[in-house]
């Protein structure tokens, strides 16, 4: 099914990663709403809490981390479904697929676009959530280097669901179903490793294992991700 | 062994062959698990510290090792799929997931129900507990996927990549009793090491544990008989399976 179409001068892997990369994040500033969608959502979940569960400082400085992480996954998630469906439904997923470039160079491209106008925001926005859930400076701090290490992890392991579910009408809810389970053991760590940080105890195992879940992630996940566009665009 | 392989490519030759292996199989497990579970449950000695509780172990250990090994072979059999497109790989996935997710199921039951006389809770969040959890709800991915899809093939493509993906879970599960201090106690069962209960504790959970594969292969070569027929509805040997009114 990979049809090359021999090009006289076939651009190089870099360049095929800028490009996409480059037409990503046009397509996303062109469409400003669907970029601030989610963030507004972040902010509203966080709030949701003080308000629903209790405003009380000691509960805020204990359940912080977590409901900004839980916050984030979820926005995420929200953002997820659009990655591969405007593209499959104009057709221009079919001609990235049909390139005779490596795909999960392109798929990355696409993952790293997402991460950029997702979960960049996500990271710039947590501290002041941070100030509001009563964080001291110190943990916020590190609730933003595990939002660094773990939103891309969010952005790479969820395209692998996005590029299951693209084809199927139902694919909004089957992608939580699908990516949720996989989410919880980077939800584990990064709460954790701020936790840790509250209580002042060594936060470098727990920074470690973040790294390493992010190495695992950015090398086998646009792999998968890859060949499951193509089994979805297979029929 | 690779005249094996290649015959198992055939749905129809694998169809002939189970259909003998099958009444075995039936016979086997249910010999010992009737066997097992009345030795365990009436004859073997109480534990020292949980008394007759314990005795639970028996049905929660093998159906906990059946959930994990299940996830394992789906994902080698959905990598079989994939690279060699071997027909019976993708309907054993498909036959597999529910009977995994069952197991699953079963064993936090289970566990829950051992948990209440001994740790006095139903359920804590404890990294053995919740990786098992996770493990159930990736089964209930893998199901939803494969009824979300209509087309065979790719269905059974997709859960293959999902089943792959998942895998990451299982070294979590395994490995979760020893990286963090919980509640949850270390394995029973290890193959290098000598267990450390008596033999009349351990032999009956053997026999359990046999017995529950026994049972296993019985319900998924059951299962994939069944999808076989349902896929291969259209072959020749098929229909003239049907209208013969032959038996199993």
């Amino acid at each position: 099914m990979n049809v090359s179409v021999q090009n006289t001068a076939s651009p190089s892997v870099m360049s095929i990663f800028i490009t996409v990369l480059k037409r990503d994040l046009t397509l996303a500033y062109r469409r400003r709403q669907d970029l601030v969608n989610p963030m507004i959502f972040f902010v509203i979940v966080v709030s949701l809490f003080p308000l629903g569960v209790s405003p009380e400082k000691s509960f805020l400085q204990e359940a912080g981390a977590g409901v900004v992480w839980v916050a984030a996954l979820l926005a995420t998630l929200l953002s997820l479904d659009s990655l591969f469906r405007s593209d499959f439904e104009d057709g221009s997923l079919e001609q990235i697929v049909l390139t005779p470039q490596p795909l999960f160079i392109m798929v990355l491209a696409k993952i790293t676009a997402h991460w950029l106008v997702t979960g960049v925001p996500l990271i710039i926005l947590s501290p002041m959530l941070g100030v509001m859930m009563h964080l001291d400076f110190d943990t916020i701090k590190v609730l933003m280097l595990t939002l660094l290490l773990g939103t891309p992890v969010l952005s790479l392991v969820g395209a692998i669901g996005a590029a299951l579910t693209v084809g199927l009408r139902v694919g909004g809810v089957l992608i939580s179903l699908l990516i949720l389970p996989l989410y919880i053991p980077v939800l584990i760590f990064g709460t954790g490793t701020v936790q840790a940080a509250a209580n002042m105890l060594p936060i470098e195992g727990y920074i470690a294992l973040m790294g390493a879940i992010f190495a695992l992630a950015l090398t086998m996940s646009p792999l998968a991700a890859a060949a499951a566009l193509r089994i979805s665009l297979s029929n | 062994m690779w005249t094996f392989f290649h015959k198992l490519g055939s749905p129809k030759w694998f169809y002939d062959i189970s259909g003998k292996w099958l009444p075995w199989f039936a016979a086997i497990s249910a010999i010992l698990l009737v066997f097992g579970s009345v030795w365990a449950l009436a004859f073997a000695p109480e534990d020292y510290q949980q008394g007759n509780s314990f005795r639970i172990i028996y049905i929660h250990v093998p159906s906990a090792i059946l959930a994990q090994s299940c996830f394992m072979m789906m994902a080698i059999a959905g990598a079989i799929g994939l690279i060699w497109k071997m027909k019976l790989a993708d309907m054993f996935v498909k036959a597999a997931a529910p009977v995994g997710a069952s197991f699953t199921f079963m064993a936090l039951l289970t566990g829950a129900v051992w948990g209440k006389p001994t740790w006095g809770t139903w359920w804590v969040w404890d990294a053995r507990l919740t990786s098992m959890l996770i493990l159930l709800f990736l089964y209930f991915g893998i199901m939803a996927l494969q009824s979300a899809i209509e087309d065979a093939t790719t269905a059974a493509k997709a859960s293959a990549v999902l089943a792959l993906v998942g895998l990451v879970n299982i070294p979590i599960i395994k490995y979760s009793v020893e990286w963090w201090n919980t509640l949850h106690q270390p394995a029973t069962f290890t193959l290098t090491e000598k267990p450390a209960m008596p033999a009349e504790m351990w032999v009956p959970l053997l026999i359990m544990l046999i017995g529950f594969y026994c049972f296993f292969t019985t319900v998924i070569l059951l299962r994939t008989r069944n999808e076989i027929l349902e896929r291969e509805r259209r072959t020749n040997w098929v229909k003239k399976l049907v209208t013969k009114g032959a038996s199993l």
